[in-house]
């Protein structure tokens, strides 16, 4: 049986925010009578992640996904609740808890900026007690792995942003973490190097069985890496399984473009019941339920003279953008 | 804590931070310019102190010059080790990269203030020590095993003592995320200690001893350098250094619990 990993109970998070009137006046009054007051960011949430396991945290902006992931490598102390990673209570922070782990920020960089990064590798090396030979065959081996090569000796400030994210993973990950906290790792890349990416993490997870905990905001990130997502809604979760029940759940139904070969073909399918969207001379679109696709086409299929269909599913983002703004997702 | 380890590190600390900063050669010989000019300027402006006047606070000029190489030695400490690293936590802290540190197997205390190094430091070091050698050759200052644990033990205790004072200062900006004037201040008040402490009013003189300790740092060892000094001065210096470097320690420590990394 697979292990938890992760194990977190009812965990809240209140940080203090000072807010400020506009104009003048709000300046003055901000600067000698400062008001503060406790906002709840994240409110008694709990959820286990196994070993092995690509999990994505969805969310909108402020939603508090970063301050999870921030919990759970223990960079932020939590107002209440626990938090259990690898065995250890990561505020802590002990030497082997800080070995297992990594956290890559899309937007954050460690490399050091005026030298090539193959300077920061070795520095990352020392600093995880890595021998210079062990040091050596790991950057060898990532770096195939990520494809890069020539970049590794560039000075970091000359090097374009998918190689920069190439060589932030190389450094993240020479100390051979198995769990990876992801902060946005795709954040500003092209869409070949957002592919280049994710292959990397999937073939990262499946030869090493590393944990990932991923947030991004590129679907394509979510739907190609993880099988289950934990959707966060102003701090609290509104969804936490998997992807394929929550797509389902959230569009329940398929638009489907028939080509009848005539107009009648068209009339004729328009009464025969199915729910249409629209028709225009040959073409019909019809909407049916998920579990009923293929017994309708079927039907259709045997009934009607048909030149053509598409299904078509609707767009991804739309069916998530759904999840962002509802509390409450009871699958 | 494994000392191998952190020896290692530090090897690659230097080695990077060096690499870095001979990427720009420019830069370097202006710095180096700079605190040569620097150096010539300071003894010129306690020179005209001193020319109408033998004496100032009991003082001669070349007793004087004492502290003047020790300010250069501190200074030089400040610009090669405190001013790269200990600034720059200001910028982890509001740039949320002390993420970066905080997640790795090292003591965070000991990445954030020996990350890097400016190399030009060292030359003030080396134009104090020369100053230090000329000041003892022309106060005839006898070179024996005393004379020379106790001045290696007060300036070890003034390099502490201006290290946890602006390492404090920067914890600070965990909770108010902006501290450059202080340091600024603190700065300023190093300033002072280019001159001896019985030159100051007596108030003064409280305020630079116990409030901002800036005469232990500079006048202590000078005075150890001309046989003025009393035992329990030294000791003293040795109790403010412990108990200034343990509580920037706890307060570091008790700091981080408030740590809340900038948003994303």
């Amino acid at each position: 049986m697979v292990q938890n990993i992760i194990d977190v109970r009812n965990l809240s998070k209140s940080f203090d925010i000072s807010s400020k009137e506009p104009g003048l006046k709000g300046t003055i009054k901000h600067f000698f009578r400062r008001q503060t007051k406790s906002l709840k960011v994240i409110k008694d949430i709990s959820f286990e992640i196994k070993e092995g396991e690509i999990v994505g945290f969805l969310g909108a902006n402020g939603a508090g996904k970063t301050t999870i992931l921030k919990m759970l490598c223990g960079l932020i102390y939590p107002s209440e609740g626990s938090i259990l990673v690898s065995g250890y209570i990561p505020f802590r922070r002990k030497e082997n808890f800080l070995k297992n782990i990594t956290l890559i920020m899309g937007q954050k960089q460690q490399l050091i900026w005026d030298l090539p990064p193959i300077e920061s590798f070795y520095l990352n090396a020392s600093i995880y007690d890595l021998d210079k030979f062990e040091a050596k065959k790991r950057i060898k081996k990532l770096s195939e792995m990520l494809e890069i090569d020539e970049e590794l000796f560039i000075p970091v400030r000359k090097l374009s942003l998918g190689q920069r994210m190439k060589s932030e993973l190389l450094a993240a990950l020479i100390h051979e973490p198995n769990i990876l906290f992801l902060d946005e790792p795709t954040l500003g890349l092209d869409i070949n190097a957002q592919r280049n990416l994710r292959k990397f993490l999937q073939k990262y997870n499946k030869e090493t069985n590393a944990t990932i905990c991923l947030t991004s905001h590129y679907m394509k990130d979510i739907t190609s890496l993880c099988k289950r997502v934990i959707c966060v809604h102003e701090g609290a979760i509104s969804y936490d399984g998997k992807l394929d029940l929550l797509l389902k759940k959230l569009s329940p139904v398929k638009e489907i473009l028939i080509v009848c070969r005539s107009e009648e073909d068209a009339i004729k399918l328009e009464k025969s019941g199915f729910t249409v969207k629209n028709k225009i001379k040959n073409e019909i679109t019809i909407k049916i339920e998920n579990n009923s696709i293929t017994s309708s086409l079927k039907t259709i299929l045997n009934n009607f003279d048909i030149e053509d269909l598409f299904i078509n599913e609707p767009p991804i983002d739309e069916v998530i953008g759904k999840v962002l703004i509802k509390k409450d997702y009871d699958i | 804590m494994n000392l191998r380890k952190y020896l290692k590190v530090y090897k690659k600390f230097l080695h990077t931070s060096l690499a870095s900063e001979l990427e720009y050669k420019t830069n370097i010989l202006v710095d180096l310019i700079t605190a040569i000019l620097s150096l010539v300027g300071s003894i010129f402006l306690l020179s005209i102190f001193f020319q109408n006047n033998g004496y100032i606070g009991g003082w001669k000029f070349e007793q004087a010059l004492i502290i003047q190489a020790i300010y250069t030695i501190l200074n030089g400490i400040t610009n090669t080790w405190f001013n790269p690293n200990l600034t720059e936590i200001v910028k982890h802290i509001r740039e949320g990269t002390l993420d970066f540190v905080l997640l790795k197997p090292i003591d965070s205390q000991f990445f954030i203030s020996l990350k890097k190094i400016n190399p030009s430091g060292f030359l003030e070091i080396m134009l104090g020590f020369f100053l230090l050698i000329f000041c003892i050759r022309i106060n005839q200052i006898n070179l024996n095993l005393s004379f020379l644990s106790q001045s290696l033990i007060t300036i070890s205790c003034s390099i502490c003592i201006l290290y946890s004072l602006w390492f404090f200062i920067s914890t600070t900006t965990i909770w108010f995320v902006k501290t450059w004037n202080a340091i600024e201040v603190l700065r300023s008040f190093l300033y002072i200690g280019r001159f001896p402490l019985n030159s100051f009013s007596f108030s003064l003189r409280v305020f630079f001893s116990i409030i901002i300790p800036i005469a232990f740092i500079t006048t202590i060892p000078s005075e150890v350098f001309l046989g003025l000094s009393q035992l329990w001065k030294i000791l003293l210096e040795v109790i403010v250094a412990s108990v200034f470097l343990i509580t920037s320690r706890k307060f570091w420590l008790f700091a981080l619990k408030f740590y809340t990394s900038a948003s994303s």
